[in-house]
């Protein structure tokens, strides 16, 4: 890193403890949280983009399936539903498994013009099949106690196993994904990606015996201790009064928030180890010699196609392992909260600003634009009384800026995202040659 | 009688909407499919565009109605359309000038483009929503139903009616005419055949002498108007919600690559076969099966292949499908 990039480092650092000082540590605790969390979601994207020029517009879906991944490891199981329903569930997964089967059999012992009409009739009869397992099946688990479970449950595992599954399961999505879109025209992938977040979060959204749905799953276990338990142990209180707390329940969720930083920060560090490691190595050169000049690495006899996958996939499961993680913090799952804007386009300004192609950049990019998006709502509520300040009392105009402020963050990313591309292409901390 | 009800039911519940949204994907499709051909990228803050069309008809129809201004029975949209339109080619022209022609001017590569429309779609996003909100806005006007269900049962003597919404058949006439229009300009005037040659070789096109500068703004200029209006029509036809133009962007890249990048024809049909396969599949069969087959027959479930809440993924395997089988869409347009 140069000394550029640390005095950008130590601005940041600046920042934190000013919100820290002047608003409250709980604050800027929880701003630092979201901000590594953030730092991760880049340093994936950087992967694909930086290191190999993929335009990836499905993060949130990574990210969504890292979360999901969370509550299915996470959670207790919720044996009644297993006993009405799991059967059904299984039978269907099943016969999807044996269609798959079945047409891959057929593709190959049948004569060419047979192949697509014996795997249409195939899919529609495999259809057929696993939905009158399914369809009952989901009834079944979904009538079962539905305000308090409804759904399946999970494997009741700790809750940190969960971090590097949903990297897998994102990684699965990602295979599958690219397998399909890369090789193609740039925008492809692009587009491709859009849809199958939007899909996956679909997916979250409705199948309520996976996932509860809307009606949101809460209270998944934790990694650290409760807020509740740590004000009755002494050896906190003790310690809380020495550093000078006088609010116990503040310091103990000072307390708690403190333990998540470590825990990010751990995993920051090693994915940041290996990122850099990778960089540096002749994969990494082989990568942006890619990035650089395709048709020349082709010449060079250098497999385009399958590089670009292999990049792909490890972007998309940092995106699922941060995924994880935020569900973790969070304590639930909420579809309805997954946007594109903030969880896919929020992060490109990430990376954007931070300096397409550096790690170090990527990780400030997310600190810098997840505590200017926490600080725009504040700043836009002042900048809009400001404006309207000069309008009549209650008149229509001051009252639309007024409620418009919160949308003012972003306008601010958007501007951000334009002036960084036109005025500094390559971001605040460059990538090195 | 049986067959007439099951097909007055499957006009009322599919045939009649699919239209009218395959016309209004059909309408973002070419604005996209356009941008495609003109300046190679794809343009991620379409969407939003659509939508500051569709507030800017809002607005002016909200100031019109306070004049009592009206031409019941059609919506006092109609008339607020054309000042919509110059409003969105205006913002457009001026994005252009601020954006987009710096990257223009140093050819940089398609997915700059591309990030830096991301960004555009941001202050767009952020631009609608102070003016006008977050929330739903209903405002179409006069008249609501050209034929109601009622009407038609008592005209036919069936037991199912077809009911047709005013804004529907608006929407059809709307986009047949913008359509005809559009290709009117690119195949016989001379600006329009400037920006087929344009699209199909930039370099032969400016050897002979076609000024870029004027096609791309000819291309921003329509780009713009069809967004406005394909966003007054979906704002007409459903209601006006912002959130609802960043996931319509799906089904329009779908239909623009189902028909081939830079291929308008293509766009109008990518647009119309993504709307009917998307309403069919989503649609429940158990009534329509029922009147075709003996009473004993009728289906137990719903036969529903997919529920409305994943009609993004039917979009999603089209495009799946195209890219796996026919890359360069049904009209072969290009690919890299």
């Amino acid at each position: 890193m140069t000394a550029r990039g640390a005095l950008y480092y130590a601005i940041m650092g600046l920042v934190l403890l000013g919100i820290g000082v002047l608003q409250s540590w709980n604050v800027a605790f929880g701003i630092l949280n979201l901000c590594l969390i953030s730092a991760i979601m880049a340093l994936g994207v950087n992967m694909q983009w930086g290191y190999a020029g993929l335009f990836n517009v499905g993060i949130m879906g990574f990210t969504a399936l890292g979360a999901l991944t969370a509550v299915l490891v996470s959670m207790p199981p919720v044996g009644e539903a297993w006993s009405a329903g799991g059967g059904g569930i299984l039978l269907s997964l099943l016969s999807v498994v044996g269609t798959v089967a079945a047409i891959i059999a057929a593709r190959r012992f049948l004569h060419r013009a047979l192949h697509l009409p014996a795997t249409l009739l195939l899919v529609v009869a495999g259809f057929f099949v696993a939905e009158s397992f399914f369809g009952p099946a989901v009834d079944r688990i979904e009538a079962i106690n539905p305000a308090h479970t409804g759904y399946l449950g999970g494997l009741d595992l700790p809750i940190l196993l969960a971090w590097p599954l949903g990297g897998l399961v994102a990684a699965g999505a990602g295979w599958l994904i690219g397998k399909i879109a890369l090789g193609l025209r740039a925008d492809y992938l692009a587009i491709a990606t859009l849809g199958i977040s939007e899909i996956i979060i679909a997916v979250i959204k409705y199948e309520e015996w996976l996932s509860r749905g809307v009606k949101n799953v809460t209270g998944l276990p934790r990694p650290v201790p409760y807020e509740v338990d740590l004000v009755t142990r002494d050896w906190f209180l003790s310690l809380a009064q020495w550093l000078g707390f006088e609010d116990m329940g503040e310091a103990a969720s000072l307390f708690v928030k403190v333990c998540y930083a470590l825990l990010f920060l751990t995993v920051l560090a090693i994915i940041m180890w290996f990122a850099e490691r990778a960089l540096k190595s002749p994969w990494g050169r082989m990568m942006r010699a890619i990035r650089d000049n395709r048709e020349a690495a082709s010449a060079m006899g250098k497999d385009v196609k399958r590089r670009h996958l292999q990049v792909f996939v490890l972007g998309c499961a940092v995106c699922g392992i941060a995924g994880a993680m935020l569900a973790t913090l969070d304590g639930q799952l909420t579809p309805t909260s997954y946007i594109p804007l903030r969880y896919t386009f929020l992060i490109w300004v990430m990376v954007i600003l931070g300096g397409s192609g550096n790690n170090w950049g990527a990780i400030l990019g997310g600190f810098v634009i997840w505590t200017l998006w926490v600080q725009a709502e504040p700043l836009g509520n002042l900048f809009m009384h400001l404006v309207s300040s000069p309008l009549p009392e209650g008149s229509w105009l001051a009252e639309r800026l007024v409620a418009g402020a919160a949308y003012t963050r972003y306008i601010l990313m958007g501007a951000i995202l334009l002036i960084v591309m036109r005025f500094a292409p390559k971001g605040l901390i460059p990538e090195r040659g | 009688m049986d067959i007439l009800n099951a097909l007055a039911l499957f006009a009322n519940f599919v045939f009649v909407p699919a239209t009218a949204y395959g016309a209004q994907l059909a309408l973002g499709a070419l604005g996209v499919t356009l941008i495609f051909g003109i300046l190679r990228f794809a343009n991620f803050s379409h969407g939003e565009l659509m939508s500051f069309g569709a507030m800017a008809s809002i607005l002016v129809t909200w100031f019109l109605q306070d004049q009592g201004v009206s031409i019941a029975p059609l919506p006092t949209a109609l008339l607020a359309l054309p000042a919509a339109i110059l409003a969105t080619v205006v913002l457009m022209l001026a994005t252009d000038r601020l954006v987009f022609r710096f990257y223009r001017r140093q050819r940089a590569n398609p997915i700059v483009f591309a990030i830096v429309s991301v960004g555009v779609m941001f202050v767009f996003a952020g631009l609608i929503r102070i003016i006008i909100g977050p929330e739903d806005r209903s405002f179409a006007d006069g008249e609501r139903f050209i034929i109601t269900a009622f009407e038609f049962k008592k005209l036919t003597g069936l037991a199912e009616g077809i009911a047709i919404r005013q804004t529907q058949l608006l929407t059809l006439v709307v986009t047949a005419i913008v359509v005809v229009a559009l290709f009117w300009f690119l195949r016989k005037t001379r600006s329009g055949k400037a920006m087929r040659a344009y699209s199909d070789d930039e370099d032969l096109a400016l050897l002979s002498g076609i000024d870029p500068e004027r096609v791309v703004a000819l291309a921003w200029i329509i780009c713009a108007a069809l967004a406005a209006i394909a966003g007054t029509l979906y704002g007409l036809d459903k209601t006006y919600k912002p959130f609802i133009f960043l996931q319509i962007l799906l089904p329009i890249f779908a239909a623009t690559i189902l028909g081939g990048i830079g291929q308008p024809v293509g766009a109008v049909l990518g647009g119309f076969i993504i709307a009917y396969s998307e309403v069919t599949v989503t649609y429940a069969f158990k009534k329509f099966l029922t009147y075709l087959g003996p009473e004993s027959w009728a289906p137990e479930g719903l036969v529903q292949l997919l529920s409305t809440d994943y009609k993004f993924a039917v979009s999603f395997i089209i495009l799946v499908a195209v890219l796996l089988f026919r890359p360069t869409g049904i009209i072969r347009g290009k690919v890299i």
